[in-house]
């Protein structure tokens, strides 16, 4: 049965509209690099607003957690102090250290943004609302924001300075461990949807959620998924690698100005990244929550725009990160690695088992 | 959008830090003086260079991560084709799992896993 969704067909029609449009008005060459031009605008405007919004209700949730204000004097309840706090570090000069390594110093930042903007290129805002489509979709949103890890080196080693190179070291350890339990509990609810095309993988959850539909095995895969991709964006009680009481600001602590703003930025997009993924892969992407049978609710249900399910999935899971890391006390770099080797990996392993042997025995939803 | 498209994921990434670096590097007024271009550590004078030696625990669990990323590789065809290969499959993955269970129990053993 397909849905009569009425904002089906919206996003498409738009594309396509503009898309006839321009190769009505334009010989194909000049309308091909146009539409390009605009898939990349769209997409630059919409990375820097998501950006700066997420830094701005970072400061936020914080305060509200510590019982403060926070910011409150740019416009109104602060919302431009994100805005102003940009403009000031692009009019800060940018400070060239004497002993670094002047190239790879200047070539992180390029590394770290350009491994989180691909990613985005992946991800189902609502139907039809994506930039490509793989079939390996999973796999290469996997890929492609690991690349970030490289960066991080990249900056630490080049820094030259010992705080910078520690801080690098544990990065490094932390991400690539971590990247191991994002992979394989999504591989959990890659059984169970015998698809890594994030297209299909929303269909999927039309009468229900993989969350709901995997119940036991999939609960496990949602809170180790929730625990790795904490740790794997280098935040929360997992941020060892910029720990300022001990390593002044970790990898970043030579770079200034608006080098130093790209690295920030680039965390922010990457808890972006992982909480989108969570929130298609777990909780049914921009899918309205439908219940099997119930035609009535799934049709109210369906009257809330794909996008706004999204957004609320996405900012949900990005409320708990950011609970986490205002709550818990960070963890020593022995105790982070053991969480991951000792009990995660471990956990992941059998629960990919669990979730095998169910599907296979028809036990699931 | 086809995969050639990732091409102008890569430009327009570039291109952010590009236009914003550049902007930065001649726009801003600059000033220099010797004690500005130090490394910082926190104001103690720097010894030497920080490209030295350095703990060999986290080799180790890059190697372990190398063998399971791997590992990890193989499995993602199998989960997409589980349902298809059906009984069969599931029977080859357990023992695949299990020769990998045995790996990780030899590292936890030998002390890979511990950090020093």
């Amino acid at each position: 049965m397909a849905s009569n969704n009425i904002y089906d067909n919206f996003v498409t029609s738009i594309t396509q509209w503009i898309h006839s449009g321009l190769y009505h008005l334009l010989p194909p060459v000049w309308a091909l690099l146009v539409e390009l031009t605009i898939i990349g605008l769209v997409f630059l405007v919409f990375y820097a607003l998501v950006g700066l919004f997420l830094v701005y209700a970072e400061r936020k949730v914080c305060a509200f957690m510590q019982n403060r204000v926070g910011p409150n004097r740019v416009g109104p309840y602060g919302i431009f102090q994100t805005i102003a706090d940009f403009i000031k570090l692009l009019m800060k000069e940018l400070v060239t250290i004497k002993n670094s390594d002047k190239l790879l110093f200047n070539l992180a930042p390029f590394i770290v943004i350009i491994a989180s903007f691909m990613a985005i290129a992946a991800i189902p805002f609502a139907k039809g609302l994506h930039a490509i489509d793989f079939d390996i979709g999973i796999l290469y949103v996997i890929a492609v924001s690991s690349l970030g890890v490289v960066g991080v080196l990249l900056a630490g080693w080049s820094s030259n300075n010992k705080y910078s190179l520690i801080g690098a070291m544990r990065s490094g350890a932390q991400i690539i461990s971590y990247e191991l339990s994002v992979g394989m509990s999504l591989l959990t609810i890659i059984i169970l949807a015998g698809t890594m095309q994030f297209s299909e993988i929303v269909q999927g959850q039309q009468y229900g959620w993989f969350l709901f539909k995997g119940h036991i095995p999939a609960f496990i895969a949602f809170i180790v998924f929730l625990i790795a991709s904490t740790a794997e964006t280098n935040r929360g009680p997992f941020d060892l690698a910029e720990a300022e009481s001990e390593l002044t600001a970790g990898f970043h602590t030579e770079y200034s100005g608006i080098k130093f703003a790209f690295f920030f930025l680039a965390e922010y997009m990457n808890m972006f990244i992982v909480a989108s993924i969570g929130a298609t892969v777990f909780l049914g992407g921009w899918m309205p929550f439908h219940v099997w049978g119930w035609t009535g609710f799934n049709q109210v249900m369906d009257y809330i725009p794909p996008s706004i399910w999204y957004i609320g999935k996405t900012g949900f899971i990005i409320w708990l990160m950011m609970w986490f890391k205002w709550t818990f006390p960070r963890l020593r770099i022995d105790q982070l690695l053991n969480l991951e080797w000792k009990y995660l990996l471990p956990i992941n392993l059998f629960n990919i088992l669990l979730m095998a042997f169910i599907v296979l025995m028809g036990w699931h939803f | 959008m086809s995969a050639e498209s990732l091409i102008l994921f890569f430009i327009v990434g570039a291109f952010l830090v590009g236009i914003a670096l550049l902007f930065s590097s001649y726009i801003p007024p600059t000033s220099t003086n010797p004690q500005k271009s130090e490394t910082y550590e926190c104001g103690i004078p720097t010894e030497g260079l920080s490209w030295l030696q350095f703990n060999v625990g986290y080799y180790l669990f890059a190697i372990i991560f190398l063998v399971f990323d791997v590992e990890t590789v193989f499995i993602f065809p199998w989960a997409k084709v589980m349902k298809e290969t059906g009984m069969m499959g599931f029977i080859e993955i357990v023992i695949f799992f299990f020769v990998l269970g045995i790996g990780l129990l030899y590292a936890w053993k030998k002390g890979a896993l511990k950090w020093e």
